[in-house]
């Protein structure tokens, strides 16, 4: 069985009946079996995934209606809820949870038939570009397992580009899609804030995160932007996207398109490799007809601590409600004062997040806000102003997803600040609510680089196609695993 | 001077549901954390969805309290820990970033006094605690979070008030203008909640908080002058704090928490966007309002006529203005306003008896023509209503049943008129030189019907027999 598809290959090869989803499924767990002792991409694999795959191999074969992904194998980060299965955010503050809903990408899903092979492993609840700060151990490189896969999604971008999954579902709240995507060779993708519904996603910064798809293919994260996109009641923050088929037109190629270069992006520290890279995708772009000149964008300097102080200051409300009262895990209320109970149910988070928390209790507290969270607000909005400016000139943005090559698994783990920085390229898209895609593009010493894209809000259809045309351009080495 | 100032917290009982989820807005009679959902409990994952109905009745509170109502709303969160608030922040309303809650500043005027609102707020009510156990040593908490999410209005106003008979007089016209906005019974339990600030002359403020009723408001600020009013005399100084009302033993205590010390990291509520209140929906708010008081008032007065003492009791409550709209014409508008006023709201004198009580518009309306046309009595229509609102009953049943006709049969009143000429040969002849003493006759005749004998038939038939 040849696990080395992308999605819309498997669609053909079920509907042709060149392959069972029985069987398929039943190899990508034999896959997982044989791979993930090393890897760690999944936190929990689904039992009932084979039953599944035979229940829509039925349905394929009685001619009932099947939905579009007739029993693909899809891994979904451990921080969206499928119904009773375990949702732990890979904290033990969340050991127990087992969500009592579907997340709204999820039941979307379900109605097309996919099947949800596993949770991944992922940082802390979403905290982290490593996926060390897993609570259950960090995922690992398939490219150079003595390497960081990149995070907090690592666990999806592992899974995909090891072949445990055909694609898989993460969160990106600063760049936590696409940069396990650059760092493990795989497509990532952030789309325009609110074009996906957040319901059922455990918030870290809700007010600039979003799912995003991690794939093989560009087209395969547009096929699956097709299946989840759109206004839910339940997210008032998700937009009208009326019904867009980001599939149709994808090929229609860049020519006559301006793109931006942004010049913050390729600073002083950005890797040799990185960098040269970069350059040879704008002369690619070029070469397609698309003309690229350097543009600046000042506020990029401020973004990190920007989006730090923000997020910090989010995730310290969002994650107070971990008080253990009513889920989480083992610990019995009786005896305790309640702020002295309080303080010890807490103890359950990790260094990180421990970390993120105390920040987020300081920067918008009395006193410190005007110095932190409101300054740190409005360098969102000067930016957001600023590639807004950008987007009247260029139609698409382009820099390095990440300006460092993957790094060894602990070596930066103690450098919180160093760690910080890796987030220099992601973070605008975010802060700005604007689409953003890493495309593989090199591989230097065993290791990927990819390249991102960046669009004006709801632009995701133009964003998809350049990226199509890029991808175009290389043809990647294989995983060595 | 005394100083006082109220925070109110008024739950949109009449709501179907929740401020941010499907569970129902008023959870009384459920079973314990029965009426909960993901949403309302705070689960990881679940997103809050703005009940918008909720956002239209408390606008319509502003407009009544002639509050200004911003373009743009905007909800906060107000962050700290408490076991009965599921997601550790309240989310609310403020208006340090600009003017973003549900209603600006606004006025109502309670006898002479202008009291003024600083702001109202549209918020989530948290859960409730159950404290068992009889010290502090053995005391558990038990949380129940059937009222967490409940959309709550708080009504902040201005320390405009110089007694607790103004607050009173204010918590009146509050509960009769929700009542009548149809927005709220402020008479379910917990409805209606507020905190206080009190400050008399050379005193600093005092916060009074968890006092559980309207009835409790008035009491804690009578106490609280009091107290304060005693120390001041004994030369204690009185320094700002925060108090709790007992509500065991109608006092207020020092609180123990320092709550004036918190900190609660206000800011912005990202799952819910900014709404935008359009001046067509307001205008078309305002339209769907129902008739405030005031101007029911004055219609009462100016079209039929109704003294305004009668018509400002009658318009005040909804119950009997609802059963005046219903049952009055243009002809019998005054008479039902009297029925209402001097019979029925003695009969139907607190909420229960309102609300079992079985009379409908219908009864007021045929009540009101009968006597009208002399079929009864106003005094046997009393008799009547008294029935009705027990049973329910048709006015026609009940007064055959009771026999409360009026006698309207001439040859039957001329057959007891002239059985009072017989007994009464002495009034007969002073009738006749002073035409007074018919009325007396008159009478003689109503007590042998029992106040049936109509009067002005019996005043004429009277007049004939004798020959005046």
């Amino acid at each position: 069985m040849n696990l080395k598809i992308s999605a819309l290959e498997y669609v053909q090869e079920v509907q042709n009946g060149n392959i069972s989803a029985e069987d398929f499924v039943s190899a990508t767990l034999d896959r997982i079996k044989s791979v993930d002792d090393k890897l760690h991409a999944f936190l929990s694999v689904n039992d009932a995934a084979i039953n599944q795959a035979k229940e829509i191999d039925k349905k394929i074969k009685l001619g009932d209606k099947v939905g579009i992904c007739f029993g693909m194998p899809i891994s979904i980060k451990d921080n969206i809820c499928i119904k009773n299965n375990a949702t732990t955010c890979a904290s033990k503050m969340l050991e127990n949870f087992v969500a009592p809903y579907d997340a709204t990408v999820i039941s979307k899903l379900k109605q097309e038939d996919a099947i949800f092979i596993g949770k991944a492993n992922m940082d802390e609840f979403a905290m982290g570009l490593t996926t060390e700060f897993s609570a259950y151990g960090p995922s690992k490189n398939p490219w150079n397992t003595e390497y960081i896969p990149g995070g907090s999604s690592g666990g999806s971008a592992v899974s995909v580009s090891a072949f445990e999954c055909v694609a898989s579902l993460g969160s990106d709240t600063g760049g936590s899609v696409r940069n396990p995507a650059s760092f493990c060779g795989s497509v990532g993708y952030k789309p325009t804030y609110g074009l996906i519904s957040r319901f059922g996603l455990i918030s870290y910064a809700n007010s600039i995160e979003q799912i995003g798809p991690l794939t093989r293919t560009v087209k395969d994260t547009a096929f699956l932007l097709n299946l989840i996109t759109g206004l839910d009641p339940n997210d008032s923050t998700t937009v009208d996207n009326h019904n867009e088929d980001y599939l149709s037109g994808i090929e229609t190629g860049i020519e006559g398109k301006k793109i931006g270069i942004i010049k913050e992006m390729m600073a002083d520290g950005t890797d040799p490799a990185v960098m040269s890279a970069t350059k040879d995708a704008i002369s690619k772009l070029e070469s397609l007809g698309a003309t690229c000149e350097e543009v600046f964008l000042d506020m990029v300097k401020y973004s990190v601590a920007a989006y730090y102080t923000i997020t910090a200051t989010e995730a310290g409300s969002n994650l107070a409600r971990y008080d253990n009262l009513r889920y989480g895990y083992d610990f019995p209320v009786e005896g305790y004062e309640f702020n002295s109970y309080i303080e010890k149910a807490r103890k359950k988070f990790g260094p990180e997040v421990t970390r993120r928390i105390i920040l987020g209790g300081f920067v918008p507290s009395a006193g410190q806000a005007g110095k932190y969270f409101l300054k740190a607000l409005k360098v969102k909005n000067k930016l957001t102003k600023e590639i807004d400016e950008a987007f009247k000139k260029y139609d698409l943005l382009i820099a390095p997803t990440v300006p460092i090559l993957p790094f060894k698994i602990g070596e930066k783990i103690d450098d919180p600040v160093a760690l910080f920085l890796v987030d220099i390229n992601t973070v605008t898209a975010n802060l700005t609510g604007k689409p953003a895609i890493s495309v593989p593009f090199a591989v230097s010493n065993g290791l990927p680089i990819g390249i991102q894209l960046l669009a004006n809000s709801m632009n995701d259809k133009i964003l998809l196609q350049a990226a199509y045309a890029l991808e175009q351009t290389v043809k990647l080495p294989e995983v060595p695993l | 001077m005394t100083k006082i100032g109220l925070e109110i917290h008024c739950q949109l009982t009449n709501l179907e549901s929740k401020l941010f989820c499907s569970c129902k807005a008023n959870y009384r009679g459920f079973e314990i954390n029965e009426n909960i959902c993901p949403v309302c409990m705070g689960l990881p994952g679940s997103l809050p969805r703005l009940n918008q109905e909720a956002v239209k009745k408390a606008t319509m509170i502003a407009i009544a309290l002639n509050c200004s109502t911003p373009k743009k709303i905007a909800f906060f969160r107000k962050n700290y820990f408490y076991p009965d608030l599921p997601k550790n922040f309240q989310i609310t309303q403020l208006n340090i970033y600009g003017d973003t809650s549900i209603g600006g500043t606004g006025s109502v005027v309670v006898g002479d006094k202008e009291i003024r609102i600083t702001r109202i707020q549209l918020e989530e009510d948290p859960g409730r605690l159950i404290y068992e156990g009889s010290s502090s040593k053995n005391q558990i908490t038990l949380v129940d979070y059937n009222r967490a999410g409940t959309p709550l209005v708080e009504i902040v106003t201005e320390p405009d008030f110089e007694g607790p008979k103004q607050v009173r007089e204010f918590l009146n016209i509050l509960s009769d203008l929700l009542e009548n906005l149809g927005v709220s019974d402020p008479s379910l339990e917990g409805a209606m909640r507020a905190d206080a600030n009190v400050s008399i002359e050379g005193g600093k403020k005092v916060e009074i908080k968890n006092i559980g009723s309207f009835h409790d408001l008035e009491k804690a600020v009578h106490f609280e002058i009091t107290r304060q009013e005693s120390w001041h005399s004994r030369e204690i100084e009185i320094a700002q704090e925060t108090r709790h009302w007992d509500d065991k033993r109608k006092i207020t205590i020092p609180s123990r928490s320092k709550e004036e010390a918190l900190d609660y990291r206000y800011f912005l509520e990202g799952d819910i966007p900014w709404v935008t209140i359009e001046s067509e929906i307001h205008e078309k708010l305002k339209s769907e309002m129902p008739e405030s008081i005031s101007s029911k008032k004055k219609r009462y007065v100016s079209k039929y006529n109704i003294p305004p003492q009668v018509a400002n009791v009658l318009s005040s409550n909804k119950f009997y203005s609802d059963l005046f709209e219903k049952s009055h014409s243009e002809s019998t508008a005054k008479e039902i306003a009297n029925i209402i006023t001097t019979d029925l709201m003695g009969l139907v004198d607190t909420r229960e008896k309102r609300e079992s009580s079985k009379i409908t518009s219908k009864h007021l309306k045929d009540l009101a023509e009968l006597i009208q046309s002399n079929k009864i009595s106003r005094n046997s229509a009393k008799n009547a209503l008294y029935e009705i609102v027990k049973t329910g009953k048709d006015l026609s049943q009940v007064m055959s049943e009771l026999d409360l006709g009026n006698v309207s049969d001439e040859s039957e009143l001329v057959k007891i008129i002239q059985e009072v000429i017989s007994e009464e040969s002495q009034a007969i002849e002073q009738a006749k030189s002073n035409p007074q003493t018919i009325n007396f006759l008159v009478g003689k005749v109503m007590q042998k019907t029992k106040g049936k004998a109509d009067p002005k038939l019996t005043f004429d038939l009277l007049k004939k027999e004798i020959g005046v």
